[in-house]
């Protein structure tokens, strides 16, 4: 069975460690907090000035002047702190953010990443997403395989406008994890249920498949 | 002390003419300088550049000045939660400019503390990158972009006093605490004005020699986009 988008978050939430300050883009990559370890502490820095972000408030609880970069109320731990936006982005430029998660429309096999634009369809802002992509050493992108025509978005080449060259390492989709290298997409693992030939029927760009592809495991 | 104090939103608007470039502090609708956005509405001043983070939404905020057709140039890094932008950028109405938010951030700073232009890496390869001078620095490869320059900056802070000391609340604080200084005229919305020598030096985020104008805002609405909540076990 493909995963579900709680399922590739749970996935993606094993490579999050003890002591990482991680930075979660919108959708699948905010989940990821669910599923992340409670024997480790990791801090969760949100784009538009926290660090330290805690769940989502208890009904009556929610403060106007607390929300995250989706724009959602929310609530900070023990530790928190606020900062204005030219310094978050001095801590996401400056590689002070151990790991970015985030969605994306495209992946390209050398690392390309777009996620901001459909010319003359969806033109509604890179957001963060530039800064982001262009200085993380670690960027983790959380996606579906194929997009809603059924077309792969793990491609030779992005076809839509780029948000960052050369900068993704790992994706997690509804099928695989696969690595970026050199020749193509590494293919790591498979989700349960899901063949190679499931995966490559799926992928637009070069899949390099070892000869054993073991199974994932969420915990 | 020097006196920062206006009596009247009048008074600290005073000089906004048609064709400005403007300012806004604000995170959607997180932080935003209402009373300003209310008080530029109703003077109905035109053609309007506007630098802010987002365009607020199609009733409230900047999405105000959208409506009354006010705006000529949207500078912004994310325009998303709002259909009337989105007309008037698609039928050309009106001008848009994205700009990455971290990028956004640092041309406010950069105006704020005399530096004209800067490296950045966001938008590298992209066409956010087109027109503009590439360096490489240690292997890495960077983009020049330029401080803004701006009339008037209008900043949404919690507390104030009469000097212009400012402390900002929670992530209400987002591009505020930046845009101070960064225009010729940078004018001061707060919750609670108090009188200079209440505030505590220690805990002052922005100084008042970054700030000409104060005035304690009428009401605040403080409208939440994503209310998400977590139902009670």
């Amino acid at each position: 069975m493909a995963l579900s988008k709680e399922q590739i978050a749970q996935r993606i939430a094993k490579e999050v460690k003890d002591g990482y300050y991680v930075n979660l883009g919108i959708g699948i990559p905010t989940l990821v907090a669910n599923y992340v370890r409670d024997d480790i502490a990791v801090e969760f820095q949100s784009e538009n000035g926290v660090l330290g972000m805690g769940p989502f408030p208890w009904e009556g609880e929610e403060d106007p002047d607390l929300i995250n970069a989706g724009k959602q109320t929310i609530t900070t731990l023990a530790g928190a702190s606020f900062f204005d936006s030219s310094l978050s982005f001095g801590m996401i430029r400056g590689q002070h953010v151990d790991l970015t998660i985030l969605g994306a429309m495209e992946v390209a096999q050398n690392g390309d990443i777009a996620n901001w634009k459909i010319p003359e369809k969806m033109v509604k802002g890179m957001g963060g997403a530039m800064d982001l992509v262009s200085s993380a050493e670690n960027i983790i992108v959380a996606m579906m395989h194929t997009n809603r025509a059924g077309e792969s978005k793990l491609l030779e080449s992005c076809s839509l406008p780029l948000t960052g060259v050369g900068c993704v390492k790992k994706i997690v989709t509804n099928l695989a994890v696969i690595e970026i290298t050199d020749k193509g997409f590494l293919v790591l693992e498979r989700a349960p249920g899901i063949s190679v030939k499931e995966i490559e029927a799926a992928t637009a760009g070069t899949l390099i498949i070892p000869n054993e592809v073991p199974e994932m495991t969420f915990s | 002390m020097i006196n920062k104090r206006v009596n009247s939103i009048q008074e600290a608007l005073e000089g906004v003419q048609d064709g400005m470039t403007m300012m806004f502090g604000g995170f959607g609708l997180c932080g935003i300088p209402e009373n300003c956005i209310n008080e530029l509405v109703t003077m109905g001043v035109k053609d309007l550049c506007c630098i802010s983070n987002n365009a607020g939404v199609d009733d409230f905020g900047l999405g105000l000045l959208l409506q009354k057709r006010q705006i000529r140039k949207m500078i912004a890094s994310y325009v998303g939660e709002n259909a009337e932008f989105e007309r008037q950028m698609l039928t050309g109405e009106m001008e848009v400019e994205l700009v990455p938010q971290g990028t956004l951030a640092e041309r406010c700073r950069s105006a704020q503390v005399g530096i004209p232009a800067f490296f950045t890496p966001a938008g590298y390869g992209t066409e956010i990158a087109q027109g503009k001078e590439v360096r490489n620095f240690n292997g890495k490869n960077y983009i020049l972009e330029e401080a803004f320059k701006a009339d008037f900056a209008f900043i949404k802070a919690w507390k104030g006093d009469h000097a212009g000391n400012l402390i900002f609340k929670g992530t209400a604080r987002n591009f505020n605490p930046a845009m101070c200084g960064a225009a010729t005229i940078t004018v001061v919305e707060v919750e609670e004005l108090v009188p200079a020598g209440s505030l505590d030096p220690n805990q002052i985020h922005i100084p008042g020699i970054f700030v000409q104008r104060i005035f304690q805002g009428k009401t605040y609405e403080k409208r939440i986009e994503q209310r998400t909540v977590r139902k009670r076990p």
